[in-house]
């Protein structure tokens, strides 16, 4: 035990010596503390990331590399234009979707094969339920109905985890298959479909939750009105925290977080209104999609940041001898982790569904591929494999660089080649990823358990 | 007070009365084949550390844990202020007022200092994290026990000194107005500075009137902070008593041997089950 580790150090990172252990310190700390103002806040930060702790900050880089890269490489340069854009929105909600859903059972420490097969069996039991003739039930029942199958799917495969303790990607990986033949069969056969018919009601709905838009003068509405939620949200508890004696995010911080949020939302929203349809048939404005992934985001950010239920998913990852201490039911809070996991994977299956306009076929539907993906946004994304790290940010991002790249390869002429690129390329990336996440821990010197 | 008659020792051996706040009467522990505990003793009176001694294997652990909720004795009874209880989880010993710190320290590194203080006892408001009212409340009790040397009480576990990990431990342990603390070596891993903080720290806490069992190998650190000493030899408590009535010799001759020469301080009914 070095003495020279247990004493205060000046609360300037800037005027703290570049000794390693001082990084490696400083690498675990919120820049926040550190720092009252942006000079130093940004130090604290840069520190922070040379540490391993770096956030959301490879997945960022990569997303302009990777746009870059396709912007110079595919014919005409079509890439960055802005109905590809939209497309990218729209292929990439589903996988962000699914990666959340990954991130909430990989904070666990656990990992779940199946959230591929499981949405897909949501998409079906939602699009099989609105169908007239047929059932048809309306919208909400039916993505309601898909969402509790769903969930007591993943309470089911949580339990076999939890209470036997079974590793996870075991039964995940048995639950993949099961699910993936029950899927076929719920399509009637190897070359079933079901499709919705865009001109009933309830069907229309499911539909538009990708294909449909929000006119473009509401499109900056909501914008507003997000980034005025969002910035309130952000300001009241920064000043909060100053009135209670606590130390908070300088107020130039704040100001600039709320100002990229704007930014990027600006961006979004400007790129959905331009036309993207041809010169006879206008089609423009901001899918409903977005907005819908917003919600999933904020719903789980809120619940793993802001609820007991949230801050035992992260103990337990963390050290699961010190949540059972703590009196956390361990078997309670993964069974409920994987059941939500696989509702929220149901909601993205709905969302595939509704991307390929309306049609569920075993073409469209490859549960293998969709599980890779969704792992690999997760972990892209910067959620660790280990348990214990990352946030629902990181899956939405991750499956945005994602389907760049798989939209991106799609783009080219490669001929027999795209196919396998489809996986070669995010695979590669994926391995990155996982390196960037070993040697960031080995790093730190924080590896929990192995 | 009737019942303290039965303990073979009398209140008398407390130096000055003081009524224990845990007694154990006959404690017996086995794993398979193997006995941990036979007929233990130990009393645990309120505003008096004892320290629990003992060599490897001698069951302190075991003890502790079964004081602590995690074991259920086979045999014997607990009384916690008077009345005979059940523990049979860290609940129920958390409800009765007994919080134990590990050697391990169960924390989790992944999360800050405030959240694993709080960690199974979140405060709420409106069903969300309270989290300021957390962190004003951690920051107080850290600063109470004078742990100044953590820069941010938001920084995760894992960027601290394994001192400071002790503090957090054993802050954790006494904020929630606990009556018994159990404290698991509390300074194996300390340098000289945090040893003197924790010992300072412990003395603190007995000032206030709680009972402290300190578990420990290092003498020094024993002959400190400890009103009373009790030895485990190989699952049974060879002596129990006043620190006075020990010096370091015959206290390392009761780890080493279960006996001493001539020592009064041994007890009546362990010495008569040793056979």
């Amino acid at each position: 035990m070095s003495p020279d580790r247990e004493t205060p150090v000046t609360a300037d990172p800037g005027e703290t010596p570049t000794g390693t252990a001082d990084a490696r310190m400083a690498a675990d700390v919120p820049p926040e503390l550190l720092a009252q103002s942006l000079g130093p806040y940004l130090r604290a930060w840069w520190l922070r990331v040379r540490g391993g702790d770096s956030g959301v900050l490879p997945v960022v880089l990569a997303m302009v590399v990777v746009a870059v890269t396709f912007q110079i490489i595919t014919p005409q340069h079509a890439f960055l234009r802005p109905s590809n854009l939209v497309f990218i929105f729209g292929l990439s909600t589903v996988y962000m979707v699914l990666a959340v859903a990954e991130t909430v059972v990989l904070l666990l420490g656990e990992i779940d094969l199946s959230v591929g097969a499981v949405a897909l069996i949501g998409g079906v039991i939602a699009f099989k339920l609105v169908q007239q003739p047929g059932p048809g039930w309306p919208w909400w029942a039916a993505i309601l109905a898909a969402l509790v199958s769903c969930g007591l799917i993943g309470a089911l495969q949580g339990t076999l985890t939890a209470r036997l303790r079974i590793p996870s990607f075991v039964v995940t990986l048995a639950g993949f298959l099961l699910w993936s033949g029950v899927l076929i069969v719920a399509l009637g056969g190897a070359d079933g479909f079901v499709n919705l018919d865009s001109t009933k009601f309830d069907q229309r709905v499911i539909y538009d939750l990708v294909q449909g838009a929000i006119v473009p003068v509401a499109g900056w509405v909501l914008l507003a009105v997000v980034v005025g939620a969002a910035g309130t949200a952000l300001w009241l508890r920064a000043a909060g925290r100053r009135r209670h004696g606590l130390v908070a995010p300088p107020m130039s911080v704040t100001a600039i977080r709320i100002a990229l949020v704007a930014l990027v939302g600006a961006a979004v929203v400007a790129i959905c209104n331009v036309n993207r349809g041809t010169s006879l048939k206008q089609v423009d404005g901001v899918p409903w999609v977005i907005p819908i992934v917003l919600v999933v985001l904020g719903a789980w950010t809120l619940a793993l940041q802001r609820t007991r239920f949230g801050r035992y998913i992260y103990a337990i990852g963390g050290n699961p001898e010190a949540a059972r201490r703590a009196g956390v039911s361990l078997a309670a809070i993964r069974t409920w982790a994987f059941a939500l996991c696989s509702a929220t994977a149901a909601l993205g299956g709905i969302l595939l569904g509704a991307f390929f306009y309306g049609e569920y076929s075993t073409n469209t539907a490859d549960a293998g591929q969709l599980v890779l993906y969704s792992v690999a946004a997760a972990v892209i994304g910067g959620v660790s494999l280990f348990g214990g790290r990352g946030k629902p940010i990181h899956g939405v991002l991750g499956g945005f660089l994602i389907g760049g790249i798989a939209y991106g390869v799609s783009l080219l002429n490669l001929g027999t080649l795209s196919t396998p690129l489809q996986y070669i390329l995010p695979g590669g990336v994926l391995l990155a990823a996982v390196l960037i996440d070993v040697l960031s821990r080995r790093g730190t010197g924080s590896v929990t358990h192995v | 007070m009737t019942e303290v008659n039965e303990a073979p020792e009398g209140a008398s051996s407390y130096g000055d009365g003081g009524e224990p706040l845990l007694r154990l009467r006959g404690i017996d522990k086995h794993f398979g084949p193997v006995q941990a505990l036979y007929g233990v003793n130990l009393d645990l009176p309120a505003g008096r550390v004892t320290g629990l001694c003992g060599d490897n294997g001698a069951g302190k652990s075991v003890l502790t844990r079964t004081i602590a909720g995690v074991h259920q004795p086979d045999h014997g009874q607990i009384f916690f202020e008077g009345r005979s209880v059940h523990i049979r989880s860290a609940r129920d010993a958390a409800a009765l007022g007994i919080e134990t710190v590990y050697q391990d320290l169960a924390l989790a590194d992944n999360l800050d200092i405030v959240q694993n203080m709080f960690l199974g006892r979140e405060r709420l408001r409106r069903g969300l994290l309270d989290e300021d009212s957390m962190e004003l409340r951690a920051g107080e009790t850290l600063s109470t026990l004078r742990v100044t040397t953590v820069r941010s009480i938001r920084q995760p576990v894992a960027s601290l000194s394994g001192g400071q990990r002790q503090a957090v431990a054993v802050a954790k342990a006494v904020m929630w107005n606990s009556k018994l603390v159990l404290l698991d070596e509390p300074t194996a891993a300390l340098g000289v500075v945090q040893t003197r903080m924790v010992l300072d720290l412990i003395k603190r806490l007995r000032d206030h009137g709680l009972a402290v069992m300190v578990i420990s190998h290092n003498l020094n650190d024993v002959f400190e902070v400890a009103d009373r000493i009790a030895v485990l030899y190989l699952g049974r408590m060879v002596a129990e008593g006043p620190a006075a009535d020990f010096d370091r010799q015959s206290v390392v001759e009761y780890m080493t041997t279960g006996g001493a020469n001539g020592r009064p301080s041994e007890p009546a009914g362990s010495a008569s089950s040793e056979g």
